[in-house]
């Protein structure tokens, strides 16, 4: 009996392999795995869940960053959006409460004019201020934030008008009693009717409704800090002039036993750049403009392209983890795969040898066991992806999370789990081919 | 001897068990024409088994020459001499060895299965054989739910499937009762009568009686050759 080359098996694997072979050998291993239904089902389990979490994890961790990128190019890419920051030297001295201390701090219309005048390649600089008020529609309130801005807002934020308009020229030029309102304050203070053309009062004054935005996901902060507690998404957009008229630069804030005042000339400064590539060199020269100007820090730079390429950078790192994660968890279901298809082997023994007696050749015995293992790990593949796909589904439905499952995720989970059948069938395979047929015959 | 389909000259065969080497076949020479019924009788240890593993192609003799239709097979590749089995050899176990998880029919088909006839004709011939050994009513049972009786018949089926040169039978009639492995051993003086080589190991005169040449082994030589 030469020993028996691999190589050679597997020339004569291939030399004789044909579809109606493959058909017939394929269906020949269902019956054989069909006959341990119970045995093959827990075979495979460890293909299953690690196909599956591979889906699953995916899919929820791209609808994540899906949803972040989407929250940063909202910003606008070729945005630098510059706020106003308490700079925490007066932030010690308000906690004193020295009661006729104004603060003066923030981003100030001669930064904006600055900006405008000495760097290049800037188009837009959208000014904006931010005031904490409550808005009534009779006896509906809410906790808002009303942002004091210019016409093209919609348009630099990407942020679009779903009803009515938003303000133009002429209502910020006649400092306009006009408002736009963000999807959330709708829901709060018009439940039930229609928003365009009613009035809401803010403080003493009225302002009418003349549009309402389309809703948009949690803000992308710079800056944590800042609270997002009870206004988050809640916005009235005003004209920036009408804002300046009602409430001056001087914000009163009534507090416990005293009065707290800020001087803040604008909140945020959007600037866009015209072109993507300038974004870092502008913000650069915004911040060199800013220090000069500033000598507390009391300005931030968001720039939305950084934070883009950050969360990308986020995502490839939990790519890479997720992809060893899976590696190694396909690695032990296919070890575990190797495992049974060896019991299985020397189980079966006595048959093969009667299939060698009967006129099987090597490699039909290796083709035989082969398309088992894979039989098995792509059956595992496939419920694998059923419940992977599923998964998401059941996500996004109890837990609100976005999930995105790509097209290509449960094609590539299912072709490795193909493969690590063929690669945990190999050694079984040619173990069973090896049996010396006399030996196989005589086996218990 | 010209018209041998089987033909021994000199054919040894020796095993080494640990540091023992075991003379199994010390030099065995004989010719079976076409149509013989032959019985191979001997003490265990004699040599039988080993005799027929080399006749069946299971294995090669160490030296010595084995002709088989008009083919040396003695020294044949392992692929070659599992076509060879496939395709010129018929086998009857003891232990029937039938494959638990295939029908009646699909055990039939094995042999023209591993030579690639196509399906159709697989099924049609071994419906045929099926029918020839009295089981057409059971092809669909699974070999448990059948008597041994039955499933040496079914193995007598498989055998003759591909048409072969010669049928080797290893104690039949081992595993049956003496009602079965009369039937069976009548179904193989049928088989004989219309032409099949029938060569048949067993340790039981009574069943060495249906042969009609009787060789006997001893000590890994011919005893005897006698024809009735």
């Amino acid at each position: 009996m030469s020993a028996a080359n691999p190589t050679g098996l597997f020339e004569g694997l291939l030399h004789d392999l044909s579809i109606v072979r493959l058909k017939r050998t394929v269906r020949l291993g269902i019956k054989s795995l069909w006959l341990h239904r119970l045995r093959s089902l827990l075979t495979v389990l460890g293909i299953v869940f690690g196909v599956c979490s591979v889906i699953a994890m995916l899919a929820i961790g791209e609808g994540a960053s899906y949803q972040a990128q989407e929250n940063i190019k909202s910003l606008g890419s070729q945005n630098i959006i510059l706020k106003s920051v308490k700079p925490p030297e007066e932030q010690k001295v308000s906690d004193k409460g020295s009661q006729s201390y104004v603060m003066q701090y923030g981003v100030t219309y001669k930064d904006v004019k600055n900006i405008r005048a000495t760097i290049p390649g800037v188009t837009v600089v959208m000014p904006s201020r931010l005031i904490r008020e409550y808005a009534w529609n009779i006896s509906r309130r809410v906790d808002c934030e009303m942002v004091g801005t210019v016409p093209w807002y919609p348009e630099m934020r990407n942020h679009r008008v779903a009803q009515g308009r938003f303000f133009t020229e002429t209502d910020m030029e006649g400092r306009a009693n006009v408002c736009v309102l963000s999807a959330e304050v709708v829901s709060a203070l018009f439940p039930l009717e229609a928003p365009l053309g009613r009035h809401i009062r803010v403080g003493g004054n009225y302002y009418q409704v003349i549009g309402v935005m389309e809703p948009r996901g949690p803000d992308v902060k710079g800056d944590e800090k800042q609270d997002t507690s009870k206004t988050t998404g809640k916005y009235l957009y005003l004209p920036l002039e009408t804002i300046k008229l009602r409430y001056g630069e001087v914000l009163m804030r009534r507090r416990t036993g005293s009065f707290e005042a800020e001087r803040i000339q604008l909140h945020e400064v959007t600037v866009k750049v015209h072109s993507l590539e300038d974004v870092a060199s502008v913000a650069d020269a915004i911040k060199q403009t800013l220090e000069h100007n500033h000598k507390k820090k009391d300005y931030d730079i968001v720039v939305p392209l950084e934070l883009l390429r950050r969360a990308e950078d986020t995502k490839r790192i939990f790519n890479i983890v997720l992809g060893s994660i899976a590696a190694i968890s396909l690695l032990v279901g296919g070890i575990g795969i190797m495992n049974i298809m060896l019991a299985s082997v020397t189980e079966r023994t006595r048959e093969i040898g009667i299939r060698r007696a009967l006129g099987a050749r090597r490699h039909d015995i290796v083709l035989q066991f082969l398309v088992e293992t894979v039989l098995l790990s792509g059956a595992g593949g496939v419920i694998g992806v059923l419940l992977g796909v599923a998964i998401p589904f059941v996500v996004t439905w109890t837990a609100g999370m976005k999930t995105i499952i790509t097209f290509w995720s449960p094609i590539l989970a299912f072709t490795i789990s193909g493969l690590v059948g063929v690669v945990f069938g190999i050694y079984p395979a040619i173990r069973a081919a090896q049996m010396d047929p006399v030996e196989a015959l005589r086996h218990e | 001897m010209a018209s041998s389909i089987v033909q021994f000259d000199d054919v040894r065969k020796t095993y080494q068990m640990g540091l023992v080497i075991v003379e199994a076949l010390r030099g065995v020479s004989f010719g079976i024409e076409p149509g013989d019924y032959i019985s191979i009788m001997g003490p265990s240890g004699c040599g039988k088994s080993t005799l027929l593993n080399l006749l069946g192609c299971l294995d090669r003799p160490t030296s010595g020459r084995y002709l088989l239709g008009s083919e040396d097979v003695s020294q044949m590749s392992d692929d070659a001499l599992s076509s060879v089995r496939g395709a010129r050899l018929g086998f009857v176990f003891q232990s029937y060895n039938l494959i638990q998880q295939l029908s009646v029919l699909e055990n039939i088909e094995i042999p023209l299965y591993y030579q690639g006839r196509p399906e159709a004709e697989s099924r049609a011939t071994a419906l045929a054989l099926a029918s020839r050994v009295g089981l057409e009513a059971r092809i669909e049972h699974k070999p448990f739910e059948l008597s041994g009786g039955q499933q040496q018949r079914v193995a007598i089926a498989r055998a003759l499937v591909n048409d072969p040169l010669v049928i080797l039978a290893d104690e039949p009639t081992g595993n049956l009762d003496s009602t079965s492995g009369k039937e069976i051993l009548r179904l193989f003086d049928e088989l004989n009568r219309q032409g099949k080589t029938l060569i048949m190991v067993t340790h039981d005169n009574s069943v060495a009686e249906h042969a009609r040449r009787a060789i006997r082994l001893r000590d890994g030589l011919i005893e005897s050759d006698v024809r009735r």
